[in-house]
């Protein structure tokens, strides 16, 4: 399949350059170790690696917005898009051939942090429960990559991708309690799509069921809809102005 | 044999500007064709809208007979190869990978594309090198380009601007690799160097405002910038000023019906476009006069 041939590049030119490395899986670690430690100090639940592991996983995706978004808008900015769309692949093929290869490294992103978090004391059950959470998530976030990479230049994906990462980092519950801190606050965090997947992760990894979080994955589900829809008319649009 | 590339009032305007203004030509199979001009001529419009890229707003065009505004565009993706202005090659991969990727999306399995990859290499001297293709050289990258645009094995190849930024040793050397190319595949090629046409060209346009001013074989070309055959050229107005400088420059110059009729004992056409540019004058019309008798 000619889609193949692209997203096989697109894996390459994600996982072949050092800051997707750094930033994707060396940093969720270095949160873990971090804030663990910070935990055995001055003990909080909220820095268990219990509760740690879902949170940093959820602040590691934020990344995954600015890698989406930078790729997309440096291939626009370089005219490589350009020649590709004088190549017979089709409109289906670049949209699944930017969203896919970031799945492979969203997985072992999960994978790294769930293993970190196991050696550190954590004991997770229904761990394919919240893959699934995760991997909505997971759509969402790269869906909102895309889309912002259709319509920004590299220099403004840059700026806004570095805003979002502060947004999923203050607003997830990652790091606060948003039901403690309240008000206008929760109320914006939970207008999101990362609090609800931190809390549902947490909650399914403590023993909870799927059906237990399912007014979250109804929530996260429109969420990956919604901007996966967006984010093909962005690019469509982007292609009829080239 | 019919025409690679055939246009009929071809144009394309962006909102009041024209950026390319009914053109009209015939581009044979297995010619190279140039379109000669500045910046903002509109040569990369001419291209894009041959690519299928963007849609023309006024006459039609055919690409080896297929209909490029009402036809099938992935009948004439099929038979194009493109190398953009930019070098457009992806940073982290190695030259092989940059090229099995352009067979991939072409359609050919891996083993092929392999294959067509080595080809490639060898008849554009490319090393096979494990080095990201960010690191390369702008002579190394622009002949990946191009040899990126024949990975399909395509009929007709647009090389737009396939020298821009390139020193005089470096641009010598991608001639050389699309001098290979001529008789075999159909070329058209965008520059703004004058000597670049000059020494690859089979036809070239020279173009100005988006109009194609002058065209012709490039000795056809010389004999009319060395001849000394009347130029007559047309515009809505022509400032005083421009018949002052043409004067003072020793060119003789009579007042037709909306235009001037420029002779000189040596007719230089690029100075007198020129002068003319410079005065803001829009030209809609240049033509040599054939030499009578008298």
């Amino acid at each position: 399949m000619k889609l193949l041939g692209l997203a096989d590049r697109n894996l390459k030119e994600i996982s072949r350059d050092p800051i997707s490395i750094i930033l994707g899986l060396l940093m969720p670690i270095v949160f873990l170790f971090l804030f663990t430690s910070i935990n055995k100090r001055l003990p909080l639940e909220l820095f268990s690696p219990q509760n740690l592991t879902p949170a940093v996983i959820v602040f590691g995706y934020g990344f995954f917005i600015m890698f989406a978004s930078t790729l997309l808008a440096k291939d626009r900015q370089s005219a490589f898009l350009i020649r590709l769309y004088t190549t017979p692949l089709r409109p289906a093929d670049y949209i699944l051939s930017y969203i896919l290869p970031f799945f492979p490294l969203l997985l072992l992103q999960t994978i790294v942090c769930f293993i970190t978090g196991i050696l550190m004391g954590a004991t997770f059950t229904n761990l394919g429960a919240a893959l699934v959470i995760f991997l909505l998530l997971g759509l969402t976030c790269i869906s909102l990559g895309v889309l912002l990479g259709a319509v920004f230049t590299v220099g403004q994906v840059s700026a806004v991708g570095s805003l979002l990462i502060t947004v999923v980092s203050l607003l997830s519950g990652a790091w606060m309690d948003l039901r403690m801190v309240g008000g206008v606050f929760e109320k914006v965090g939970y207008a999101m799509p990362f609090a609800h997947a931190v809390d549902a992760a947490r909650a399914v990894l403590k023993g909870g069921s799927l059906s237990d979080a399912s007014s979250a994955l109804l929530f996260l589900g429109g969420y990956a809809l919604v901007t996966t829809t967006l984010a093909v008319i962005a690019f469509r649009r982007t292609m009829r102005k080239q | 044999m019919p025409s690679a590339i055939s246009t009929r009032h071809l144009s394309r305007s962006f909102g009041q500007r024209m950026a390319v203004d009914d053109l009209n030509i015939d581009i044979q199979q297995g010619e190279l064709f140039s379109l000669l001009g500045t910046n903002g001529a509109g040569k990369t419009t001419i291209i894009r809208m041959l690519c299928c890229l963007l849609q023309p707003t006024a006459g039609e065009a055919t690409v080896l007979g297929h209909d490029l505004v009402y036809g099938d565009n992935a009948l004439i993706k099929n038979v194009i190869g493109v190398s953009p202005q930019e070098t457009a090659i992806a940073g982290h991969l190695t030259t092989k990978e940059n090229l099995i990727l352009m067979g991939r999306v072409h359609g050919l399995d891996k083993q092929a594309a392999h294959v067509r990859a080595k080809q490639l290499m060898d008849l554009m001297e490319l090393e096979d090198r494990r080095e990201w293709t960010m690191r390369l050289s702008g002579g190394q990258q622009r002949r990946l380009s191009i040899a990126m645009a024949l990975v399909s094995d395509p009929k007709i190849v647009f090389l737009d601007e396939p020298t821009l930024g390139l020193d005089p040793h470096a641009r010598k050397s991608v001639w050389n690799y699309i001098e290979r190319l001529k008789g075999e595949k159909t070329i058209l090629l965008t520059t703004h160097y004058l000597e670049e046409a000059d020494a690859l060209s089979d036809h070239l346009a020279i173009m100005d405002n988006g109009k194609v001013i002058a065209s012709g074989t490039s000795r056809e070309l010389k004999q009319q910038l060395t001849g000394n055959r009347p130029l007559r050229v047309t515009a809505d107005t022509f400032p005083e000023a421009v018949i002052g400088q043409l004067t003072e420059a020793g060119y003789h110059v009579k007042k037709i019906d909306h235009g001037l009729e420029i002779s000189a004992a040596q007719m230089d056409i690029y100075a007198v476009v020129d002068m003319l540019r410079n005065n803001r004058v829009e030209l809609t019309g240049i033509n040599l006069q054939e030499p009578t008798l008298d």
